[in-house]
């Protein structure tokens, strides 16, 4: 992710002009990020589109999410991970979802979820940050130093609002040449025994006379407990007919919400009070199974099912929802073949999940052929960039090519004219 | 005398003297610990930035925690037709060496003595910032430890820093060769590691790009060789000026320029002074005066009035909050029960500073970017885990402040922890607190 990141590193590492930029965007804090809600015209915000970027951190397997049960080659390829055609959420006769995701194929039935199928780039990259680079630039050509958010930031001179990251750091995509996406850390409060709400709202409380770096660290507290309690108030408004059925899903067993479903819940509530916010960006990490593949990623799926259909249903019920969508990749699919350790490694194109009240739903592509390999791994059938083109087209109304060096996408039927 | 008390307007009394040395001590080292204070009290402001620049006796610290040797790369060991099995061993043997190494540093950087010197390296590890997740070699990582090490001096240091086997690794100088030139290195080189943006031109990077081609890696041996027939022996126009340049003499000609010092005399300022403010000229010339050796450029920097008006400003990096903590409160990485530290090294990914992996060539972050919501939550559970390990008396707000060098508490902080009788919980609040976080 180096060259990609540089920018905004060197940026906020004051090693190049800008300094200011970064500090403030990434100082921002939630509840400044809800104060901009109370500025900006109500009407306007709620026909804005919103897009909502979910990253799978470590490469996603995409043959056992988007599962090619009628496939004997899938059968073979890999013995001990494949699912048997009885346990997988059948979308059509050759292909199905992991039993893990009742969620996503509750919104499939309702023709909400969007599955583009094999996707990927030209001459795919195995490592990590090489391809997440790719993937958050959406240049394959050559390593540059902007994610394709941050163009879009930069082209439209967009406040720092504009595009927002629930993560701890910023993602390369919201880096622009002169802005940044601001970055919203939270992950719900969990104080230690001993500790009161109380006390900490006190050590949030600026004093009078003290530096900016030091009221700063006490809003960051400030920051936790307003995020807590909207979370908290998030996940009461959420226990309403319709998204009980998905609390009702298969329980994780550990109990408590994802950091995921936090995050999207905190999005939904920005959504719904009017924040400008276009471009959020979330993630979740741990895809990386080279090694007893199972179990951890059907936890994870499981955790990506039900943050995701909770979110959709929430969306679907509220006007500012309507014009939402949200986009699921990962940096690479993994190989075909299982590995020794009942893992699989570094592979390419996967598919990608494209959601929300207005997304037609279906099947878009082609699925890879598991005969025709390219040295025992996937040859994508789509190019990435069509789908954040037509993002960018159809939820930003931006011109997709000024934002992605020049390639020219091929805008898919995502969301029908209304 | 040094510049501070010579322009001091007023005849400092002693409250003014503790303060001041309190804050040397936070910004040289870390903690500090309150009989390292009280010692540096008793010697007074200038004798301790001596002690602390020019370390006398040997550091006992140090020696307990010797740097672990990793032992051959795992990768090296396999045949050619490794199966995948042997592979995901290799990988998993590959990331114990890297655990080794960072509790081995972060070990390292509580218990030594010399701890000036201890954060310096910890400086220019940020600096030439090298990420064992592209280079994904410990092994490599570790003997760029030691060339960092190894010396302050800035010319040594260059020399040495362009043919590590690690640097040349994560910025691709072993695919820099005459016919196929690679200008990653070379840019880097002026605009990150020696001169600065803004002091060349796209023209120079590519020639500075030529005069380093040429250089191979031995992995198994983590060393670096120059393979001639790659190398670009031709004339190359760098900064105006025509040569045969070669890597040393790219090096050589780089230290000549002016901007070269000044680069770095506005690095040390924005790490050990403020990182929003920008460095008085006159503090930058005076510390030029002492190119190239560094350490004595850090100790102008700190008998500097400048650096003294820069008190309560300075957020403090993910690291030096946890080190500083752990050595105040009588911790050590070392002993931690397995699963602490493991939550420590996590705690550290998640505050966006784990050593030996920064997050780019441009190194840490700094500022407010560490001061996130998500970052206080971590903080909080780290501050727990710690506070529930140490075995102190029984607390006051006051022998908190004194725990923890902190010159004074606010209102805020106080009415925090008014009412809060339990030991473990009045230090989770001062560990938390805003005046511990920002020196």
């Amino acid at each position: 992710m180096d060259a990609l990141t540089r920018r905004k590193f060197l940026l906020a590492s004051g090693v190049v002009g800008g300094g200011a930029i970064v500090a403030g965007a990434a100082g921002l804090g939630i509840a400044e990020l809800l104060d901009t809600a109370a500025k900006a015209p109500k009407e306007e915000t709620a026909k804005t589109g919103k897009l909502v970027i979910v990253t799978l951190y470590g490469g996603n397997d995409g043959l056992n999410t988007v599962i090619p049960y009628g496939d004997q080659r899938y059968y073979a390829a890999r013995p001990e991970l494949a699912y048997q055609p009885e346990k997988v959420l059948r979308l059509d006769g050759a292909l199905g979802l992991n039993p893990m995701m009742p969620g996503l194929k509750r919104l499939w039935d309702e023709k909400r979820l969007a599955i583009a199928l094999g996707v990927g780039y030209p001459k795919p990259d195995r490592s990590h940050f090489r391809s997440m680079d790719i993937w958050q630039s959406a240049s394959p050509s050559g390593p540059v130093e902007t994610g394709w958010v941050g163009r879009w930031l930069d082209g439209t001179n967009a406040a720092p609002e504009a595009a927002v990251s629930f993560e701890s750091v910023l993602p390369p995509l919201l880096a622009g040449e002169t802005r940044t996406g601001a970055c919203v850390s939270t992950g719900g409060l969990r104080l230690p025994d001993g500790l009161t709400t109380d006390m900490l709202a006190q050590l949030g409380r600026s004093q009078p006379e003290e530096s900016p770096a030091q009221a700063r660290a006490a809003a960051a507290y400030a920051d936790l407990i307003k995020v807590d309690q909207l979370v908290k108030h998030a996940e009461q408004t959420a226990s309403t007919p319709g998204l009980e059925d998905v609390m009702e899903l298969p329980a994780t067993g550990t109990g408590g919400s994802s950091t995921l479903a936090a995050e999207l819940s905190l999005i939904a509530k920005c959504i719904e009070v009017g924040v400008p916010t276009q471009v959020y960006s979330v993630s979740l990490g741990g895809f990386d199974t080279h090694a007893e593949e199972r179990a951890g990623h059907e936890r994870l799926l499981r955790q990506l099912d039900q943050a995701l259909s909770g979110f959709a249903t929430r969306m679907a019920r509220t006007e500012a929802g309507q014009r939402v969508m949200v986009v699921v990749y990962s940096e690479f699919g993994r190989r075909v073949r299982a590995n020794a350790s009942d893992g699989t490694d570094h592979g390419t194109a996967g598919p990608v999940f494209v959601l929300g009240p207005s997304v037609a739903g279906g099947f878009y592509g082609e699925q890879p052929s598991l005969s025709d390999l390219d040295d025992g791994d996937l040859k994508a059938t789509m190019d990435f960039r069509d789908i954040f083109g037509t993002a960018l087209a159809a939820v930003l109304d931006a011109e997709p090519a000024r934002y992605l060096h020049g390639y020219e996408a091929e805008i898919l039927p995502l969301i029908p004219p209304s | 005398m040094g510049a501070w008390a010579r322009e001091r307007t007023r005849s400092p009394t002693l409250i003014d003297m503790a303060d001041d040395v309190a804050l040397l001590l936070r910004r040289a080292g870390y903690g500090p610990i309150s009989t390292e204070l009280a010692a540096a009290r008793a010697a007074g402001y200038e004798a301790t930035v001596a002690s602390l620049t020019a370390p006398t006796g040997p550091d006992v610290g140090a020696s307990s925690t010797p740097i672990p040797s990793l032992g051959p790369d795992p990768f090296s060991m396999l045949p050619k037709n490794a199966t995948t099995a042997q592979r995901a061993v290799a990988a998993d043997k590959r990331w114990r060496q890297t655990q080794t190494l960072t509790q081995w540093w972060l070990d390292r950087l509580t218990m030594a003595d010399h701890q000036a010197r201890e954060k310096f390296v910890f400086f220019w590890h940020g600096h030439w910032a090298t990420s064992v997740r592209k280079v994904i070699r410990p092994k490599l990582m570790l003997r760029q430890h030691r060339t960092l090490r190894s010396t302050f001096d800035f010319s040594a240091m260059a020399h040495r820093m362009v043919r590590d086997p690690a640097l040349i690794y994560w910025l691709d100088g072993q695919l820099n060769t005459r016919s196929a030139p690679n200008e990653n290195l070379g840019r880097e080189l002026m605009e990150l590691f020696m001169l600065g943006i803004g002091t060349y031109t796209e023209r120079d990077v590519k020639e500075a790009g030529r005069a380093l081609t040429g250089w191979r890696l031995d992995y198994d041996a983590a060393t670096s060789f120059l393979h001639p027939a790659s190398a670009d022996r031709g004339r190359k126009t760098i900064l105006g000026t025509t040569r045969d340049f070669d890597t040393d003499g790219l090096v050589d000609f780089l230290l000549t320029q002016e901007a070269c010092p000044r680069f770095l005399a506005s690095r040390l300022w924005f790490r050990y002074a403020s990182a929003t403010e920008p460095i008085p000229e006159a503090t930058r010339e005076r510390m030029v005066a002492a190119f190239p050796d560094t350490m004595a450029m850090l100790r102008v920097l700190l008998v500097d009035e400048a650096f003294l008006a820069t008190g309560g400003k300075l957020v403090k990096q993910p690291v030096e909050w946890l080190v500083g903590a752990m050595r105040q409160l009588g911790l050590r990485p070392g002993s931690l029960p397995p699963d602490t530290l493991l939550l420590v090294i996590d705690g550290l990914e998640r505050l966006g500073q784990l050593p030996f992996a920064p997050p780019s060539v441009g190194g840490w972050p700094a500022g407010t970017a560490w001061l996130t919501a998500g970052a206080a939550q971590v903080r909080l559970g780290l501050a727990n885990r710690f506070a529930k390990q140490a075995v102190t008396d029984r607390l006051t707000p006051e022998s908190l402040a004194n725990l923890l060098a902190v010159d004074t508490w606010t209102n805020r902080t106080y009415a925090a922890m008014k009412g809060v009788s339990d030991t473990p919980t009045l230090l989770v609040l001062g560990l938390a607190s805003p005046e511990y976080l920002v020196t």
